[in-house]
């Protein structure tokens, strides 16, 4: 038995009955990344050593009694913009090449309680900016289906690590798809919780209004079960929501009966990929037969979300990443002669390209002459946005699309082509700027056997829904006991 | 709307940004694909609906102004580029 190729509520099992123990299971995700780390590159701090120790120590507690819990020795892996006292965060940023944060993020405190371990800290685009992982300051990371190919992003190393078995699971950030596009570019399962409903305290902040910390793992059991373990009102964070505790888990009925699918025909037309586009009629197909209803309807938002996605998230960006300053906690250019040069090389020298060129966009269209036409406009089109969804959940449970119009492309294809680029979000980002659930789960392979994601789409605080109908879906495709990452080179 | 080049500049100096000669066109040009692709949303249909500012319902969160003492300094400290005596060495500013 590989126990790396486990999910989480599998390891648990074999933990119940005795057949494995804590420090054989981060043993054996240590021997994984040694072997497989060089070709998937999907870390930026290893913590194996500290694991290890931890492992023991947990062990032993657990067998005297000293501490219970179901969690207790699970490993993790965490994406490298939540801060981890006492190990560095860097965003991926030579900004933050050296931070090691004073205290940790509130999901991290919370995994801490469960004495859950961290394998180590996650490659991404740096500051959760991009699509690829490429934007990275330190490294490329690989896609485990092709290393050819990127994993996605911006926590493309999150959902590079699930997919390649050297985390049993991990936690991303999504701020316009960076759960859900690497999710499905590697074949793995993420979720972008309900705007609110996870504590953003201690994520380093992209763009305020969009940010959501969620799971990203091997199946829908193993998301429910880590979207409990985060979930919950923070005082640290004003915008998170005081809401009734559930278990998620409960809601994995694997019956759909009755459930009403809504599919916005405008997200299967333009720039849509004809293999994505079969697999998902395929998909739908398989919803009928389980016993969903599904009816084509209008959704005609994609292309004004993304404009208002870039406007608005860019210009909450250049706000936000006005902290950088080259005083207190990040890199500092060597010679400067006055305090604004200080400043000016500092950032200029800290920051890669694509940070630099959003924080342009978005001091842009904050500018005077440009804000009205620009920044204002875009923040009705979000109330537009938030209309139309409104008015499809109405009439259904859910809205499903595609994750993206695209399987996982070549390294090095879009990053001359920043457009391009954004493009790609087209399917995801209209969730963030409506403070929407949105799931992506595996729903087939195309011609090269690269993954196809599959979007599912909740109202409000309904990650319940969302949840049982991927559940749903998953337990009758079987996508992980059909298809595994091979590694091509 | 087109971006000059001494308005890419300008912008650059407010985000405290320098752009070296052989950058200027690119970011100038890569803006400009932007902002005309975002220009998508001028004919949205808007007409007399608000503006949202975020995901939830705004609303202020009030709590008591209490202190709370951090005391690991050693791990502020940590980051300071240049600490001395406890304290973050800063340039000077005046």
């Amino acid at each position: 038995m590989d126990i790396t190729e486990l999910t989480v509520h599998e390891l648990q099992e074999k933990l119940k009955s005795k057949e494995i123990t804590i420090t054989q299971i981060t043993k054996s995700y240590i021997d994984r990344i040694n072997e497989k780390e060089t070709d998937v590159q999907a870390f930026v701090t290893t913590l194996t050593d500290e694991a290890m120790e931890q492992a023991k120590e947990i062990q032993n507690k657990l067998e005297e009694g000293e501490i219970k819990g179901e969690f207790a020795g699970i490993p993790i892996g965490i994406k490298d913009n939540m801060c981890t006292k006492g190990v560095k965060t860097t965003c991926s940023s030579k900004m933050l090449e050296n931070f090691v944060a004073p205290y940790s993020a509130t999901v991290i405190e919370k995994l801490d309680k469960e004495n859950i371990i961290n394998l180590g800290k996650l490659n991404m685009d740096e500051f959760a900016m991009g699509g690829s992982t490429e934007y990275s300051y330190f490294k490329k990371t690989k896609n485990p289906w092709n290393l050819n190919k990127v994993p996605g992003g911006s926590s493309g190393g999150s959902a590079a690590a699930v997919a390649a078995n050297l985390v049993p699971w991990a936690l991303g950030s999504d701020t316009g798809g960076s759960i859900r596009q690497p999710a499905s570019f590697c074949g793995v399962v993420g979720l972008k919780p309900t705007y609110g409903l996870v504590s953003r305290y201690g994520l380093v902040a992209f763009a305020s209004s969009l940010d959501q910390i969620g799971p990203i793992t091997k199946d829908v059991r193993d998301c429910a079960m880590l979207l409990n373990l985060i979930v919950g009102h923070d005082e640290k964070d004003t915008t998170s929501v005081e809401r009734p505790k559930v278990d998620y888990t409960k809601s994995l009925k694997n019956d759909i009966k009755g459930l009403k699918i809504g599919v916005p025909k405008e997200f299967f037309t333009e720039g849509i990929n004809e293999e994505v586009k079969d697999a998902l009629e395929k998909s739908i197909e398989k919803y009928k037969e389980l016993g969903a209803e599904i009816e084509e309807f209008s959704l005609d938002i994609a292309k004004y979300s993304l404009a208002t996605y870039y406007i608005i998230g860019c210009a909450e960006a250049s706000s936000n990443l006005g902290r950088f300053d080259g005083i207190r906690y990040t890199y500092r250019t060597p010679e400067f002669k006055s305090l604004k040069e200080l400043y000016k090389k500092s950032r200029s020298e800290g920051f890669g390209d694509e940070v630099k060129r959003r924080i342009i966009l978005g001091t842009y269209v904050l500018s005077s002459g440009y804000y009205d036409a620009y920044y204002k406009k875009a923040q009705q089109v979000r109330t537009l946005v938030m209309n139309e969804f409104n008015k499809g959940f109405e009439k259904y449970d859910i809205i499903l699309t595609p994750t993206s119009p695209t399987v996982a492309f070549d390294i090095g294809s879009k990053t001359n082509n920043p457009l391009e680029m954004y493009l790609a979000d087209i399917c995801t980002v209209s969730v963030n700027i409506a403070g929407l659930p949105g799931i992506s789960i595996p729903c087939g392979v195309d011609k090269e056997g690269m993954p196809i994601g599959m979007q599912l789409i909740g109202n409000k605080f309904c990650e319940e829904t969302i949840l049982n109908a991927a559940y749903t879906f998953e337990q009758a495709i079987k996508f992980r006991e059909n298809y595994k990452p091979e590694f091509k080179k | 709307m087109q971006v000059s080049k001494e308005e890419i500049l300008h912008i650059a100096n407010l985000a405290d940004l320098n752009l070296e000669e052989n950058e200027i066109e690119k970011y100038l040009e890569n803006l400009q694909e932007i902002l005309d692709f975002a220009n998508i949303i001028k004919n949205a249909p808007t007409e007399d609906l608000d503006i949202t500012i975020g995901a939830n319902e705004a609303k202020n969160v009030f709590r008591k102004d209490e202190i709370k003492i951090f005391e690991d300094n050693e791990s502020l400290l940590q980051n300071a580029i240049e600490p001395e005596k406890n304290m973050f060495k800063i340039p000077k500013v005046l």
